[in-house]
């Protein structure tokens, strides 16, 4: 280097040297042949350790019989099946309790992230509570307090917690009422589709007389009349056509109902619970990162409070809001690999662990389940993305 | 323009108010005729817009009585409705929706607090935009237009609710100097145009031009009151008459 300095033939071996864009050019290389090395180098050792070990490759394993029980299928499943309806079978409890999972604790966040900003001392005290002690514990030991302290404490089958003797509380799991649908039931759910769709008309009518008028329409009484009322008198006049399967109490356990597990319900209000108090925070500073100067504004025109909420702070708090809510829909996505710890039959227990050990096929098993948690989140982000995309404002 | 139920638009009498400890407003009395035209001055933190901010309950007093258009301000929420619906308010911020075009800014109240069909609250608003020379921009975003077009949009947002009483809370402080003679010439048309308003504001010229009374405040007190000609001419009070040496060159 030092001799290159000198003499005035050096310069154009220098300019090369200091070019940024050549430089770029280079070390991109360099760290592209290193990756490559890295992944041959990789796939090399883990096929003679696999071959020292005589493990198979490849994803003929899916065909495979199982052989294992699992506690809550959405799909037909039994013992006898393969790997690959294991597969789905995981896959789909993992979709279930997240997508229930996020439901629920976007509900409970707005709701308890509004209330912190109450002006009702005890309302507001009581959010910052549930903020600050739900979100300083560790989440699996939130699923196994629920699991454990809360569901597994529950009376067994035959001294079940009755609510109203259709639903029943015991450390078996909540079990519920399942309708059945006899003959004439077919215009009961006509009635309630026509519900909708007539609600949904008037709706439209609502709105252009509005415009034309001013006149406003009260739209939530008679949705409640249309869609819960109507479907009720056909109902009646049908002769109750839908009737319910309620849980009867045989031997040990319930039949009949519908049995949500106690691993479904523990680690579904556990995550719902925890990501809720992430989301309350969430939503407190998205709209306190409204300005005020927008709630006077509001005020000064003669806004009521709930309407300028609705109509103005909201609204603009949701840019901000977004962005965040989306990492913690993905975090409660990520985190409902938890339910290992209490042995909710999802993607991660059933798949990557049961599958796993049996099989022995850590590679292959791993980079699947990979994938499936890649496309979960990338799907979610980008539904997020394009939803926020569209509450940007416009400026210049 | 309004059927007068009384000639007083706004009556303060013996009004105080706290922050806390601190006395922000000190026996504060004033009367203000319909269609009176008040600048307020003083110097800052003098409570100027806390006293403008009093009159339509942005912020509460604590001790004696603000009477607006004949209905005293209490904490009746209904009363606080109707009267913030029958005073306009301009800010130095402009604070526009900025999620709502210039439109919607504008429509947004009539719609919801007057209950007036969508196409007669359009029709009002681009009457006042039309008043405030920017109706070509009805379908923009506030963030698309100038702090001058944006403090006029404010203006127009506030006269679709057809006021009784305007407050101008500096509505020229945040603007490029450029830009204040569009918004006080709006407000020149409008207090010839003959409205009850109330400006805190430093724009002497604007004083001088249009109001019949000026307001010196001072630390919480009404130091004195008088209609320009003779405040400007022989201010009264020493505090007054230096706060005019610093401001006037």
């Amino acid at each position: 280097m030092t001799g290159e300095r000198e003499g005035p033939a050096a310069r154009p071996r220098l300019a090369v040297l200091y070019n940024p864009k050549l430089r770029g050019i280079f070390y991109q290389l360099v760290l592209l042949a290193i990756m490559v090395w890295l992944g041959i180098e990789f796939a090399l050792n883990a096929k003679t350790n696999l071959q020292a070990q005589k493990i198979a490759t490849g994803f003929g394993f899916l065909d495979n019989t199982a052989g294992f029980g699992v506690n809550q299928s959405l799909i037909a499943y039994q013992e006898s099946d393969t790997y690959g309806r294991v597969f789905f079978v995981g896959l789909l409890n993992t979709l279930v309790v997240s997508a229930f999972g996020i439901a629920l604790a976007t509900a409970i966040g707005f709701l308890v992230g509004v209330a912190r900003l109450s002006n009702n001392w005890l309302i507001a005290r009581l959010a910052g509570v549930y903020v600050e002690v739900i979100r300083n514990l560790p989440l699996l030991f939130q699923i196994l307090f629920w699991y454990l302290a809360v569901l597994g404490a529950l009376p067994a089958p035959r001294n079940a917690i009755s609510v109203l003797d259709g639903v029943f509380l015991s450390n078996r799991g909540i079990a519920v009422p399942r309708p059945l649908f006899g003959e004439g039931s077919g215009l009961v759910l006509a009635a309630f589709a026509a519900g909708i769709v007539v609600t949904l008309m008037l709706r439209f009518w609502a709105q252009a007389r509005q415009e034309k008028t001013g006149q406003q329409f009260p739209l939530g009484c008679a949705a409640a009349g249309l869609i819960l009322g109507l479907p009720l008198l056909v109902m009646i006049a049908a002769g109750f056509p839908i009737g319910f399967e309620l849980p009867q109490l045989r031997g040990f356990n319930f039949v009949g109902g519908v049995t949500m597990i106690p691993e479904f319900t523990a680690l579904l209000i556990a995550l719902s619970t925890y990501t809720a108090a992430f989301i309350a925070e969430i939503v407190r500073s998205g709209i306190q990162a409204v300005s005020r100067g927008q709630t006077e504004a509001a005020y000064s025109l003669g806004l009521k409070p709930g309407r300028t909420m609705s109509m103005v702070v909201i609204p603009q708090a949701m840019r901000v809001i977004i962005p965040p809510l989306t990492s913690q829909y993905l975090n409660l996505t990520k985190n409902s690999s938890l339910a290992v710890g209490i042995g909710y039959p999802d993607l991660f227990a059933v798949f990557a662990g049961t599958t796993l050990n049996q099989t022995g096929q850590a590679i292959e098993i791993l980079a699947v389940t990979m994938a499936v948690y890649l496309v979960i989140s990338l799907i979610t982000s980008a539904l997020m993305n394009w939803y926020n995309s569209r509450l940007q404002l416009v400026e210049r | 323009m309004h059927t007068t139920k009384n000639e007083t638009a706004v009556e303060i009498v013996a009004m105080n108010k706290w922050y806390g400890q601190f006395h922000v407003l000190r026996d504060i009395n004033l009367k203000v005729g319909r269609g009176e035209r008040i600048v307020i001055c003083g110097p800052s933190g003098s409570g100027k817009s806390t006293l403008i901010r009093c009159i339509n309950r942005l912020e509460e007093h604590q001790k004696g009585k603000i009477i607006v258009d004949g209905t005293e301000l209490t904490n009746d929420l209904k009363k606080i409705d109707e009267i913030r619906s029958d005073v306009g308010m301009v800010f130095q911020h402009f604070n526009l929706f900025p999620h709502l075009t210039v439109l919607e800014n504008c429509t947004l109240a009539p719609i919801w607090v007057r209950k007036m069909p969508k196409k007669d609250a359009e029709e009002v608003a681009r009457k006042y935009l039309e008043r405030v020379r920017i109706p070509e921009q009805a379908m923009k975003y506030p963030g698309q237009l100038s702090g001058g077009q944006q403090q006029r949009v404010a203006i127009a947002r506030a006269l679709c609710m057809e006021p009784k009483i305007m407050l101008f809370d500096e509505p020229t402080s945040a603007l490029d100097p450029e830009m204040v003679k569009e918004v006080l010439d709006t407000m020149v048309t409008l207090a010839l145009d003959g409205m009850t308003m109330l400006c805190v504001t430093h724009e002497m010229g604007f004083a001088r031009q249009v109001a019949n009374r000026v307001v010196f405040m001072d630390v919480g007190q009404i130091v004195e009151a008088n209609e320009p000609k003779e405040f400007f001419a022989h201010p009264q009070h020493e505090r007054t008459k230096l706060f005019l040496s610093q401001i006037l060159h």
